[in-house]
């Protein structure tokens, strides 16, 4: 068999391996095509849901082409019970952009510490922030509770953005040290010789060379703390009370709800797909290159 | 270096902060908040709190108080309302409890008694509560820990026309077994019904409120009057086959999912015949949206042997202890449990959404009897024969008709629905199942033997 294709002219070898190539290819690319499906189905069967009835929506066997309607929506924005989404929206998006940003302001100087010069023992440093989270976050939930209480922090939109940024710091630090040894160390010694500062070295050349690493850290850690529902749940009342948490608000035990929380889910989700969309290539590019390293 | 795009990106969310953030200053008061006259409500997200939610501004424009609520499903309510009160964090000045919180929580301190109120407050008119659920609200000490915004009791829902084209027909007083005749009876009466919807859904306030009904009148118990569980007693055994052997034969498809929703719109879309469940439901088959309006009967809990076995339920507006504005809470308590609220929400939204089931007189109110002529008989009657003290044949060690009043109830009785969800779905036993539930039950009786 062998000494068969070794006897086969190199053409006819080549144009078998590409054969090989195009057939895995194509069983890749299925592949990935399957696993798409089975990622957007349930947010396609959701935003349909959002646009039916509540009576159509809780129907089994579910009822695919029912009528569509806003009712839903109308619920969510307060037809029903007065109630408004915009300040429970202001909160979650105040929570997430100043947590995201004091998060972003610690770790770009911790990954610098760690990556580009590094301090003694860095490694150990990169296992403690990793360690932070190793503690399951709800064994942290009464203690955070009781201290709240105590500094009367409860229900305090303050809270919530130092619990996130708290948070989400270590992920960030790992991922902006990660980005920061991308950086030449010949641009900045070569900056360093022609008189440039650190702050001018982070401003003029660090940062705009991680500027796809950044996008993707601020995606990341917005995304984790516009979606964050266990704390804002049990640390917020009637001032501070996030998005998510209003969501849930739309479940009864007494009555029919699937097409209002639908809505509700539909619309908490965009600010954070938005985000996404308008910065996908740069999300895209950060965690590939995160990737490789 | 920037791309146009990213840039724009950027620009966008800087405007997004500072807008936000002027909003949260502004808007939102960075937290805290609450002046003199607000008060803030904890509530669960039932249709008739929406209703109040809708109709608050009565009450902001007669008294001056303002009202911000947080809503939040039953299940989260609990967990809230638990953490709330027990810590007393003062974050909410009222919330909508039950009766089966409210004994144990005023036993622990964290409510303030409305008897001082009830006195110097004379529209209120507490006689006019109905006894059962005045009696589930009131302390080991007599005084008063609670105002029902509604009762409720259970009673059985049947299609009166599916009954009259299959020649069956419903007594008034029911026993389990004739339930069980018509339900096998009814089973296919219509292309896709079956013959009754009972919960199978895990959760202590889900399959276990009908199914401990069933048990209390097959002569069960949870607990006897010395803390002895008596959860594989047979009892309790016969109660629990019966049960699941009705569900399992003649029940609705997807049994041990359904709850009350599910049950509802089981019977709303002529999937079920029949419906044991909470009296609270007949006001939305009744509703105006219902297809099924007109078309049901209501009669008494069915029996074995027990007279009545009707639950007893009430979601109630209960004043936190450590709060500081009690005089503005009362106020609100005595506005939401009033006659007046009935007559704004009969005027406002309709007679059928009115809060009922607390009140003698919602039931000698012509306008309410003119909407709800079918079922407001049956619902006083169950409610007035609700006997929370003594549900069973034998004496019990602490109040509860469809719960045992403790707090290790809803763990422990979750933990025995979720086994009783599995026998229902063909996964378990019933004996494996209470026998699992028998230590659970042991284990909690023991701390109150002492």
């Amino acid at each position: 068999m062998t000494t068969a294709v070794a006897s086969l002219p190199r053409s006819a070898r080549a144009g078998r391996a590409e054969g090989r190539r195009s057939h895995s290819g194509a069983v890749l690319g299925a592949l990935a095509w399957l696993i798409a499906i089975v990622f957007v189905v349930p947010v396609l069967w959701m935003i349909l849901t959002s646009f039916h009835s509540e009576s159509d929506a809780s129907t089994n066997p579910p009822s695919i082409g029912a009528p569509l309607t806003l009712a839903g929506y109308r619920d969510f924005f307060g037809s029903s019970t007065g109630t408004s989404p915009w300040p429970y929206l202001a909160n979650s998006a105040t929570a997430s952009i100043v947590s995201t940003i004091l998060v972003l302001l610690l770790a770009i100087p911790a990954a610098y510490a760690l990556s580009i010069r590094p301090v003694r023992k860095w490694t150990d440093v990169m296992f403690f922030f990793l360690s932070t989270k190793m503690l399951p976050p709800v064994a942290g939930l009464l203690p955070i509770f009781l201290f709240a209480q105590k500094v009367d922090m409860l229900d305090n939109i303050f809270l919530l953005i130092i619990l996130y940024t708290s948070m989400n710091l270590p992920i960030a630090v790992w991922m902006m040290r990660s980005f920061l040894a991308e950086v030449p160390p010949a641009i900045l010694e070569a900056a360093s010789i022609d008189g440039a500062g650190l702050l001018y070295q982070l401003r003029k050349i660090i940062v705009p060379i991680a500027m796809p690493g950044i996008a993707a850290t601020s995606l990341i850690c917005f995304i984790f703390s516009w979606n964050e529902l266990l704390f804002a749940r049990v640390l917020t009342g009637v001032m501070a009370q996030t998005g998510p948490v209003f969501l849930t608000s739309f479940v009864t035990s007494q009555g029919l709800f699937l097409a209002k929380v639908c809505a509700a889910a539909t619309i908490v989700s965009l600010p954070v797909l938005v985000a996404g969309f308008a910065a996908q290539d740069k999300l895209v590019q950060g965690l590939s290159l995160g990737a490789v390293k | 270096m920037l791309g146009r795009p990213f840039r724009s990106l950027v620009a966008a969310v800087s405007v997004a902060t500072l807008a936000t953030t002027l909003t949260a200053c502004g808007a939102l008061g960075w937290a805290g908040g609450g002046g003199k006259n607000t008060i803030r409500v904890l509530m669960v997200n039932n249709p008739q709190m929406i209703d109040l939610q809708k109709l608050v501004g009565n009450f902001t424009a007669q008294t001056g108080i303002k009202v911000d609520f947080t809503v939040l499903p039953e299940d989260d309510l609990r967990d809230k309302a638990s953490q709330e009160f027990s810590s007393q964090a003062h974050q909410y000045d009222v919330a909508t409890l039950s009766n089966f919180e409210i004994p144990f929580y005023s036993k622990n301190g964290w409510l303030t008694p409305m008897d001082s109120y009830l006195a110097k407050d004379a529209t209120f008119d507490q006689a006019d509560i109905l006894k059962p659920i005045a009696q589930s609200l009131t302390g080991s000490n007599g005084k008063v820990y609670g105002e029902p915004f509604y009762g409720e009791s259970s009673f059985l829902m049947y299609r009166k026309d599916v009954f009259a084209a299959k020649g069956l027909t419903m007594p008034a007083h029911p026993t389990w077994q004739q339930v069980a005749d018509l339900a096998a009876k009814a089973d296919g009466a219509q292309s896709g019904m079956k013959g009754i919807c009972l919960r199978g859904q895990p959760g202590w306030g889900q399959v276990l409120a009908p199914l401990t009904t069933v048990v209390n009148t097959f002569g069960g118990t949870w607990f006897d009057q010395n803390w002895q569980a008596q959860v594989n007693a047979p009892g309790f055994t016969d109660a629990t086959n019966f049960y699941v052997n009705l569900v399992r034969s003649h029940g609705e498809i997807g049994a041990a999912q359904s709850g009350f929703t599910e049950c509802l719109t089981d019977l709303e879309q002529g999937k079920v015949a029949m419906w044991y469940d909470a009296t609270s439901a007949a006001g939305s088959l009744e509703g105006k949206d219902s297809p099924v309006a007109g078309k049901i009967g209501y009669v008494q809990a069915p029996v074995v042997k027990t007279q009545t076995s009707g639950w007893l339920y009430a979601w109630s507006w209960a004043i936190e202890k450590a709060g500081s504005h009690h005089d503005n809470a009362w106020k609100f308590v005595s506005w939401a449990s009033s006659k007046a609220y009935e007559q704004l929400v009969g005027q406002k939204i309709g007679w059928s959404s009115v809060p009922a089931g607390k009140r003698a007189s919602t039931y000698a109110n012509p306008s309410y009897l003119s909407i709800a002529k079918a079922f407001a008989q049956p619902t006083l009657t169950a409610i007035q024969s609700a006997n929370p003290r003594s549900p069973g044949v034998q004496p019990r060690p602490t109040i509860g008709i469809q719960f045992v009043d403790i707090p290790e109830f809803t763990d422990f009785g979750t933990k025995v629905s979720q086994d009783i969800s599995s026998v229902i779905a063909g996964k378990k036993s019933v004996s494996s199942a209470l026998s699992a539930g028998q230590s659970l039950a042991a284990t909690v009786g023991k701390t109150y033997r002492g």
